[in-house]
């Protein structure tokens, strides 16, 4: 007899599936337009495109952070809003590190596990299944992977710009998110953090296996991550190209000097151009 | 916070201490003014010695009202600034409300407290809350309600619940603009404290500073008014620099140890 499935998406349909997406701010600025979208489970795609073209939008709504106004967009099965309170299982790491000031690294990786529904043990809560980790061992297994264990209890103001952005990065993975939202999150770093960091993340992904939708604005860093990179044009927020990304994998940095690399990052430039 | 050392700090503040002193008792000699004018130093430091006792309890008991008072107006301020950020109505409501503690006249409302309160230490307190009251509301309002749109996308990632985003978010983010609160109404709790003394004494209970300069003053006493005077302002500068100090302690934990402001 079949064990009936307790997972809330079927297997085979995308995570995040997206059809004539379109998002109308309450001003009536036309944000996002007609967005086709598709994110399978395990799979890295990278969004490019000019600042204010929408990238952080798409990214906000798919978190179930912003409603859509037109098309559909569902997240495991579910609309973006209840997959965010309900299925719990996407995470987002945001341009600032955006760690609290007052809380040691530890317990700034550990917040999330402290809100919502994962140390509610409600019995009307039909997610049972969920892990339900023990929060001190699931904080030392991300600290261990961002390599911030001796930092456990320094507080952020102590922390260089690339260590918080560790622990932002620890933070996020700290519930085993099976779909991670990254908005720009090494922009703000200076160039050799920003390698190490991309090289780190690349690590994570394929050790945690989640899907990640990553929003940057530099186009080789979306060459050097994705499997796909989508590229986006402004007024109204659109999906122009999409190209994929058929480098080998494990990607070293020193890939980035490959001809394969020059000429898919080549590729994605004369894309982007076209399409402003 | 300039990790000068305290002798580099106060050194100058004294010596301009020490030279406006100087200054002041050589006028006083030079013109003959008549002490109950303007009494040389020498003559308030003589009436604060013989008086050190009364200008002591004097002291204590306007302290006391002071720090109960600025006490009180950090719970209060703090509550209703919580009130305020739950609620867009509710802030809107009773902002204005809020305001009147700031504008209105307290010499005028202080009559009325000793109407409904009679007088002692509980109407002395309730001048120096109404004085006090307003700089932490809206200091506590504002770090409550600027809270960066990141953190609360943050929390509403977890589906953190309101009262989550108020106690993990809200509450220690305004930590800091609640000690700039608490600074500012130190110097007036002391203030009022010294006003509801004016009108609402102690009676038998003992008096303070306020009742001091009132009747020092009634009698021309003017050495003594200077000594107490003196005792007001060094009360004013004691609660500041502790409040102060207190703080930098709060802020220094809450930020961890390397803390640049």
């Amino acid at each position: 007899m079949p064990v009936p499935s307790t997972d809330l998406s079927p297997g085979p349909a995308p995570l995040v599936l997206a059809r004539g997406l379109s998002l109308r701010f309450p001003g009536g600025l036309l944000a996002l337009d007609g967005i086709d979208l598709e994110l399978r489970r395990g799979e890295l795609l990278a969004i490019v495109g000019p600042s204010g073209c929408g990238k952080s939008t798409l990214l906000r709504a798919v978190a179930g952070l912003l409603p859509t106004t037109g098309g559909t967009l569902t997240v495991a099965g579910l609309t973006p809003e209840l997959a965010r309170r309900q299925w719990g299982r996407q995470a987002f790491v945001f341009q600032d590190p955006t760690l609290l000031p007052w809380r040691s690294v530890h317990d700034n990786v550990r917040l999330p596990l402290e809100l919502g529904r994962y140390l509610k043990t409600d019995p009307k809560n039909d997610l049972k299944n969920d892990p339900q980790p023990d929060p001190e061992a699931a904080v030392a297994r991300v600290l261990a992977l961002v390599g911030l264990q001796e930092f456990a209890g320094a507080h952020p103001a102590e922390l260089s710009g690339g260590m918080r952005m560790r622990a932002s990065l620890a933070r996020a993975l700290v519930t085993r998110p099976e779909l991670l939202l990254l908005d720009e999150p090494f922009g703000a770093l200076d160039e050799l953090t920003r390698e190490r960091l991309d090289q780190e993340l690349l690590g994570l992904w394929q050790r945690d296996g989640f899907a990640a939708l990553a929003v940057t604005h530099s186009l080789a860093e979306a060459v050097l991550l994705a499997d796909r990179v989508l590229v986006m044009r402004p007024r109204p927020g659109r999906i122009t190209h999409t190209l994929t990304i058929d480098l080998p994998r494990p990607r070293p940095p020193e890939i980035q000097t490959t001809p394969a690399f020059t000429a898919l990052l080549a590729d994605l430039r004369a894309r982007i151009q076209e399409s402003t | 916070m300039t990790r000068e050392p305290l002798r580099a700090r106060l050194l100058p503040p004294l010596l301009v201490f020490a030279l406006v002193v100087l200054l002041w008792q050589l006028l006083c000699t030079a013109f003959a003014l008549p002490v109950y004018l303007v009494p040389s130093p020498a003559r308030v430091a003589a009436a604060a010695f013989a008086n050190a006792g009364n200008l002591a309890t004097a002291t204590a008991l306007t302290a006391t009202a002071a720090v109960l008072g600025l006490l009180v107006s950090l719970t209060l301020g703090t509550a209703i600034a919580v009130l305020f950020s739950q609620s867009r109505l509710l802030a809107r409501s009773l902002y204005p409300y809020a305001i009147f503690l700031q504008t209105v006249p307290i010499v005028a409302i202080a009559p009325l407290i000793v109407i409904w309160f009679g007088t002692g230490l509980t109407s002395v307190v309730l001048v120096a809350v109404m004085i006090s009251l307003f700089p932490v509301i809206t200091n506590g309002t504002t770090g409550l309600t600027r809270v960066d749109p990141q953190y609360l996308e943050l929390f509403a990632m977890r589906d953190a619940s309101r009262r989550q985003v108020l106690l993990k978010l809200r509450l220690p983010g305004a930590v800091p603009y609640i000690v700039t609160g608490a600074k500012v109404s130190s110097g007036l709790a002391v203030i009022g404290a010294i006003v509801g003394e004016f009108f609402a004494g102690y009676g038998s209970a003992g008096y303070g500073l306020g009742f001091l300069i009132l009747q020092t003053s009634g009698q021309l006493r003017t050495a003594d008014l200077f000594a107490a005077i003196l005792a007001c302002t060094l009360l004013g500068l004691l609660m500041f620099s502790a409040v102060s100090l207190l703080g930098d302690l709060i802020l220094r934990r809450w930020r961890g140890r390397e803390l640049e402001a």
